[in-house]
């Protein structure tokens, strides 16, 4: 099988990635996977953390060289725990929460690597607190089941799938209605 | 407090059950970073805020039990001498990273050791469960309600988007680490093992020795588990991993299965000869005595040996580390002592096996 990315070498590198619900399968040749972030660059495959930090210390070099930038990052202070980004950076460790919030931004293209490609959580909501969270995504399921039902064209899969979805938001509104009463 | 008996036995009660395909897999275990939502983590969290955590842990769960899993004990590290949070480390009942940052660090323990909760460790709350042999599915099933168990009490930080928030980016979104504990002497001795790790490294996987340092698999011991934690469900990550454990274990057995047809006499004589070290040596070092029980267990499984139960290499290997044999002494040992100790409780549980024979 031969690399996506450059279609010459010999693919070595095969995982699945998932994004925005999506599966896709990635064949890479070591070299492509080097240069996509997808392996380590020591060639340690143990060894996240080494990744991580190479990754940390890579931003932190380019931000010295583009001033302007640099600024931006030097400001983001976590207002909760105190953590600045270029502190993040150096430890590769959040200090709270709502560090998650303040350095969001920044925050994609590092846990595409660390997490091969993804950026989006995909399991388990707290059962407690996280009903609301979990009728979202389901509706955010249903919707997407059925765009793709209209466009292979399968009517009657749709038809069901829209009854579905009214159904459930009609059940929102009046849950609403009530917690309003 | 009843902390005698997580100290006075080396295999955990749950480990003595026979797990599924457990001649390879000796344990599954699954594990779940969560935090308090209105707490830093413990990386920046002050005194105070540590202690108040350990507070509302104790106060909720200490002597309560989780479904049919025996009441929990609360283990406080600062209230532990270091040769005991060594033995929990050992056991695999607590990190070492518990054990070191142990200022206000707290385990809940449950009494056949097959839950821990780990407080204060890197994240505010690491609940992991073990379970005999090969059963990830089973375990994440139960992980799951052990983790809605603790949410009815507990607010949880959690983002629709980033999912379980956790103080390392490489637990985020499930804060899942999935693994299992493998004896793979097979896969060892013919070395394949070596080509098989780049390959299941590749796959998003980690491969390490679970004894020893580094790389080296003491005991040709490994622990396989999944790496990505982010947008992949729960499910999808514990498919994978067992579809590497399961070609792991049929090439194991094929291992195994060739080296038995190609050479018979030879297997035999390795395996009876790391027996005959065992059962004479009056000094010997814990990576020699891993190699050996790993012969001896192996011998079992192949069926050159059956007087001696397979529970040996579990026991023995914990039973023979550093900390464990101090605490079964019952004194500091100097590690020239620690040799001559072990071989003697080696001997003497080997001749406790044969006695129960007669
Ligand atoms: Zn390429
Ligand atoms: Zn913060």
């Amino acid at each position: 099988m031969e690399c996506q990315e450059c279609q010459e070498r010999q693919a070595t590198v095969h995982f699945t990635q998932v994004i925005n619900g999506e599966k896709m399968e990635v064949h890479l040749c070591q070299q492509c996977a080097k240069e996509k972030g997808y392996v380590s660059q020591d060639d340690d495959p143990y060894s996240l953390h080494h990744l991580l930090s190479g990754l940390f210390h890579q931003k932190a070099n380019t931000l010295s060289h583009s001033s302007q930038q640099a600024h931006s990052y030097q400001e983001l202070v976590c207002d909760k725990c105190g953590m600045t980004y270029p502190q993040f950076l150096k430890i590769g460790k959040f200090g709270c929460a709502h560090c998650y919030d303040t350095f969001s931004e920044h925050l994609d293209p590092l846990f595409r690597k660390v997490h091969s490609g993804n950026t989006t959580h995909e399991g388990k909501v707290p059962k407690r607190t996280g009903s609301d969270i979990h009728h979202r995504k389901q509706l955010r399921h249903l919707k997407l089941s059925l765009q793709q039902a209209i466009a292979a064209e399968a009517f009657e899969e749709a038809a069901r799938l829209r009854d579905q979805i009214k159904a459930m938001e009609k059940r929102t509104e009046e849950q609403e209605e009530g917690d309003k009463q | 407090m009843s902390l005698e008996h997580f100290m006075s036995e080396a295999v955990s009660p749950w480990l003595k059950e026979d797990g599924p395909d457990s001649d390879i897999v000796m344990s599954s275990r699954i594990r779940l970073a969560r935090n308090f939502s209105a707490y830093p983590f413990p990386l920046i969290a002050g005194d105070e805020q540590m202690e108040h955590i350990l507070h509302i842990m104790l106060n909720i769960f200490d002597q309560r039990s989780f479904a049919d899993y025996k009441k929990l004990e609360f283990v406080k590290m600062s209230d532990l001498k270091a040769i005991e949070k060594q033995v929990l480390v050992e056991k695999h009942l607590i990190s070492p990273h518990l054990a070191d940052k142990s200022d206000y660090g707290a385990v809940l323990i449950s009494e056949n050791e097959q839950v821990s909760i780990m407080i204060n460790e890197e994240d505010h709350i690491r609940a992991q469960l073990y379970f005999p042999g090969f059963q990830l599915g089973g375990a994440l099933e139960q992980a799951f309600q052990l983790d809605d168990w603790l949410e009815e009490k507990v607010d949880y930080a959690f983002d629709e988007d980033r999912g379980y928030l956790t103080c390392c980016p490489t637990n985020v979104g499930t804060g899942l680490r999935a693994s299992v504990m493998m004896h793979l002497p097979a896969l060892a001795i013919t070395r394949k093992i070596n080509r098989l790790i780049p390959a299941i490294n590749q796959l998003g996987l980690a491969v390490r020795g679970i004894y020893g340092e580094g790389s080296e698999a003491l005991g040709n011991i490994f622990q396989i588990s999944n790496q990505i934690t982010l947008g992949r469900s729960e499910e999808d990550i514990i498919e994978d991993l067992k579809g590497v454990v399961e070609q792991l274990i049929e090439h194991e057995r094929q291992a195994r299965r060739v080296l038995v047809e190609q050479s018979p006499l030879e297997l035999e004589n390795r395996l009876f000869r790391s027996l005959g070290v065992l059962q004479h040596s009056r000094i010997i070092e814990s990576k020699e005595t891993a190699k050996c029980l790993s012969d001896v267990r192996l011998a079992i499984d192949l069926g050159f040996i059956n007087n001696i139960s397979k529970s040996i290499l579990n026991e023995l290997v914990v039973l023979t580390q550093p900390a464990f044999l101090q605490q079964y002494a019952k004194r500091r040992l100097s590690p020239n002592e620690r040799d001559v100790f072990r071989a003697s409780v080696i001997r003497e549980r080997l001749n406790m096996e044969q006695k129960e024979e007669l």
